[in-house]
């Protein structure tokens, strides 16, 4: 396809949807479809045709449009109206007064912090694009980036360009995106590959699950010009097996892409040719080391193995290989549309631009966000989020994952970037975040990660695969009210041991949610050990107490 | 062991077996899809049996030693039949702090399973997942391949009961 040919397609597309009066958006991502919004859609279709507004009125499904625990959500006339918890009884309303003021029953104000304070880059076209429909994508410029990159700019410029933004990957390492490009890009190879790491293992982590849902194209589009950039000409998708609407609508996308010739060979008559397939994974946390994800797409068992060398140098069949996170690929093409400056003035000094987290646990408005950096952990948990539910005290956030720790309230106003949060002893992870209240046990939340490490661990080195179970023994026994102060002695050696002696990323930090539950909340497992108390209530030693009365 | 897997390969086709078939060939028979390969047997048979690793070990050039143990490595793959209905748990962070060990016990005493095991009639399978994904919905379980989110102990024994008296 030529540049004039899709910029056409984009712009009667546009014609199209704007001879409509009123667009209804139902979000058809995950979380709402398991609240029966294709239901919605379907008599929101029929409504339209009963009441005759065929010509004024559009129905479409469309990407995540982030409020989670109030699906299922429709967005009226691109979110001049936002209504939550809609059943499909809602329709015939709904549509009658689509020229009115909003239903106040349904509405959701968009002047709520939670919408008000994000600021969408990765996220750009989540909630406005219907993410079966390529069309859609072209009409928001989409597939322009990379047309301009390829027309326009050397694999160099484009590099330049990303370092110039500051992008960190997002899957949680934050190592500078553009040095990994233009390390893949100086290695010498017959064959280069770039992978997206979509291996979302962490539990409470669903980002690049409704990145992937919502704007499957906006990630393509972000390999493509990797691949350019880097000098390959195969692109792969390593995606949870688990996430079966994610990987329906990534295979759409790539089809349709393919046939308008923004994949495949020659894109847009240019000399380039970039080819992406999907790889599935098949539930292994370890996968997402990128060493390890290597392996299970040559088909093999997801072992790390040492590195150096580093994929971008010996990866994928041994040629140089680039493997970013699907935050980190859905950044790109927004960069080259509005600037790398843009995306520079965002964030803090060290850490640019935004970061999509996943809030979910005892919050009010769990669901998906994109904040700048810097932001601090209040206004995300209490601003944002909409505080506790039920009135309940706040206790720790958990960030990072199984990697990362819990952070207590007298570190909420700490910005969130990478450095702050290594300091405190957590990390950024993939950006799940998890609200506790006071109802949670500390030790209990840390056995549970540690009985998750130690079932994750492959079992390639010693620290990893004997210290996670041992130190799950010696929590198991502070939770069962059989501990001594000796064993807390023990599992802090323990701990330290694991982490530097630990092949690979998943034994390093496996300990950390041990390390900062026992840093900020100490007196819990003192009252565990020398009391045999549990003060939250809900974990073994409570359970036991309960059975004993 | 060569004579079933080759009897497998002899024996008219099943649909199922075109399936993995296809795939095989898609890939080129390259001992690289092994994976893909497995994901399409599970696919089609709901589980991996031992007739199907052996005849995917001979046509990809394998050794049934590295399918038997890709095969367990990953726990996405079951080498059991399930029961005619599945009730997946999700046991990610959200999940489990709204609640999950109340559900697993609430399934225990009524159809007296563990997670991870399948009713004596083979009427009911209880598994976990990780993390589902639908964390704005914990406590979530996944029945027969449909979400249900924000459930309690209660609901999730009650909606297994509805499935599996609509069989009878």
């Amino acid at each position: 396809m030529t540049p004039e040919e899709f910029y056409k397609i984009g712009e009667t597309h546009r014609e199209k949807r704007d001879q409509y009066k009123n667009n209804i958006n139902v979000c058809i991502a995950a979380a709402c479809v398991s609240l029966q919004s294709e239901k919605v859609r379907e008599s929101l279709e029929e409504e339209v045709k009963k009441q005759g507004k065929e010509e004024s009125c559009r129905v479409s499904g469309t990407g995540c449009l982030g409020l989670c625990a109030y699906g299922p959500l429709v967005s009226i006339n691109n979110e001049q109206a936002l209504y939550a918890g809609v059943t499909a009884d809602d329709a015939s309303e709904i549509v009658k007064k689509i020229d009115k003021e909003p239903i106040k029953r349904l509405a959701v104000s968009p002047e709520l912090p939670f919408f008000a304070r994000q600021n969408k880059i990765a996220l750009e076209h989540c909630g406005k694009t219907d993410p079966d429909s390529l069309e859609d994508y072209l009409a928001l410029d989409g597939y322009e980036a990379l047309y301009d990159c390829l027309t326009t700019k050397s694999p160099i410029e484009v590099i330049e360009e990303i370092v110039k933004s500051g992008l960190r990957g997002r899957g949680g390492g934050g190592y500078p995106t553009g040095l990994k490009w233009s390390t893949v890009e100086k290695a010498v190879g017959e064959k280069k590959f770039v992978i997206c790491n979509a291996d979302e293992g962490d539990p409470g982590a669903f980002m690049d699950r409704s990145m992937l849902e919502s704007d499957p194209h906006g990630i393509l589009e972000g390999m493509a010009i990797a691949g350019y950039a880097v000098g390959a000409s195969q692109g792969y998708v390593y995606i949870r097996g688990e996430y079966p609407l994610a990987i329906k609508r990534l295979r759409a996308a790539i089809k349709q892409a393919e046939r308008q010739n923004l994949l495949g060979k020659n894109i847009c008559g240019t000399p380039f040719s970039f080819d992406i397939d999907i790889r599935l994974g098949a539930g292994a946390f370890v996968c997402g080391e990128e060493t390890a994800l290597i392996a299970s797409i040559e088909g093999q068992r997801g072992t790390p193995r040492p590195r150096p060398p580093y994929p971008a140098e010996l990866g994928l069949w041994g040629y140089p290989t680039l493997i970013n996170n699907v935050e980190t690929f859905a950044n790109v093409s927004p960069i080259f549309r509005k600037g790398a400056e843009y995306f520079s003035n965002i964030g803090t000094e060290k850490s640019k631009g935004t970061k999509v987290f996943a809030l979910a646990g005892s919050i009010k408005n769990t669901g998906l966000i994109e904040v700048p950096m810097g932001i601090s952990l209040r206004d995300i948990v209490f601003d944002i989020g909409g505080g506790i539910v039920d009135g309940k005290k706040f206790k720790a956030v958990q960030t990072g994952g199984p990697s990362g720790g819990c952070i207590p309230e007298e570190y909420l106003d700490m910005p969130v970037d990478y450095e702050s949060l290594s300091k405190v002893g957590s990390m950024m992870g993939s950006g799940g975040m998890i609200v506790m209240d006071e109802t949670s046990c500390m030790i209990d939340v840390a056995k549970y990660f540690m009985e998750f490490c130690k079932t994750e661990s492959c079992g390639k080195c010693v620290p990893c695969r004997v210290g996670t179970a041992q130190m799950y023994m010696l929590l198991t026994r502070i939770t069962d009210g059989e501990a001594t102060m000796h064993d807390l002695e023990l599992l802090e050696e323990l701990c330290e041991v694991v982490k530097h002696t630990s092949l690979c990323g998943l034994g390093q930090t496996s300990a950390n949610p041990v390390l900062s539950t026992i840093r900020f909340f100490r007196d819990e497992y003192i009252a565990h050990i020398k009391d045999k108390t549990c003060p939250a209530g809900t974990c073994a030693i409570a359970n036991n107490k309960e059975a004993v009365q | 062991m060569e004579q079933t897997a080759k009897k497998k390969a002899e024996a008219p086709k099943d649909k199922r077996q075109k399936l993995v078939d296809a795939t095989m060939r898609r890939h080129g028979h390259s001992s690289y899809a092994l994976i893909e390969t497995l994901h399409s047997v599970q696919e089609a048979y709901g589980y991996l049996d031992d007739d199907n690793l052996r005849y995917v070990a001979q046509a990809l050039r394998v050794p049934l030693s590295k399918v038997y143990g890709v095969a367990t490595f990953y726990h996405f793959f079951t080498l059991k039949p399930q029961g005619d209905h599945t009730c997946v748990v999700c046991t990610g962070t959200a999940c489990y702090i709204k609640g999950v060990p109340a559900i697993f016990s609430a399934i225990k005493k009524k159809f007296s399973i563990d997670p991870g095991e399948t009713t004596e009639n083979e009427k009911l399978s209880v598994l976990t997942a990780r993390c589902i994904g639908s964390c704005g919905l914990a406590p979530a379980v996944v029945l027969d391949g449909e979400i249900a989110g924000k459930v309690t102990p209660d609901d999730v024994v009650e909606r297994i009961g509805r499935l599996i008296q609509n069989d009878t």
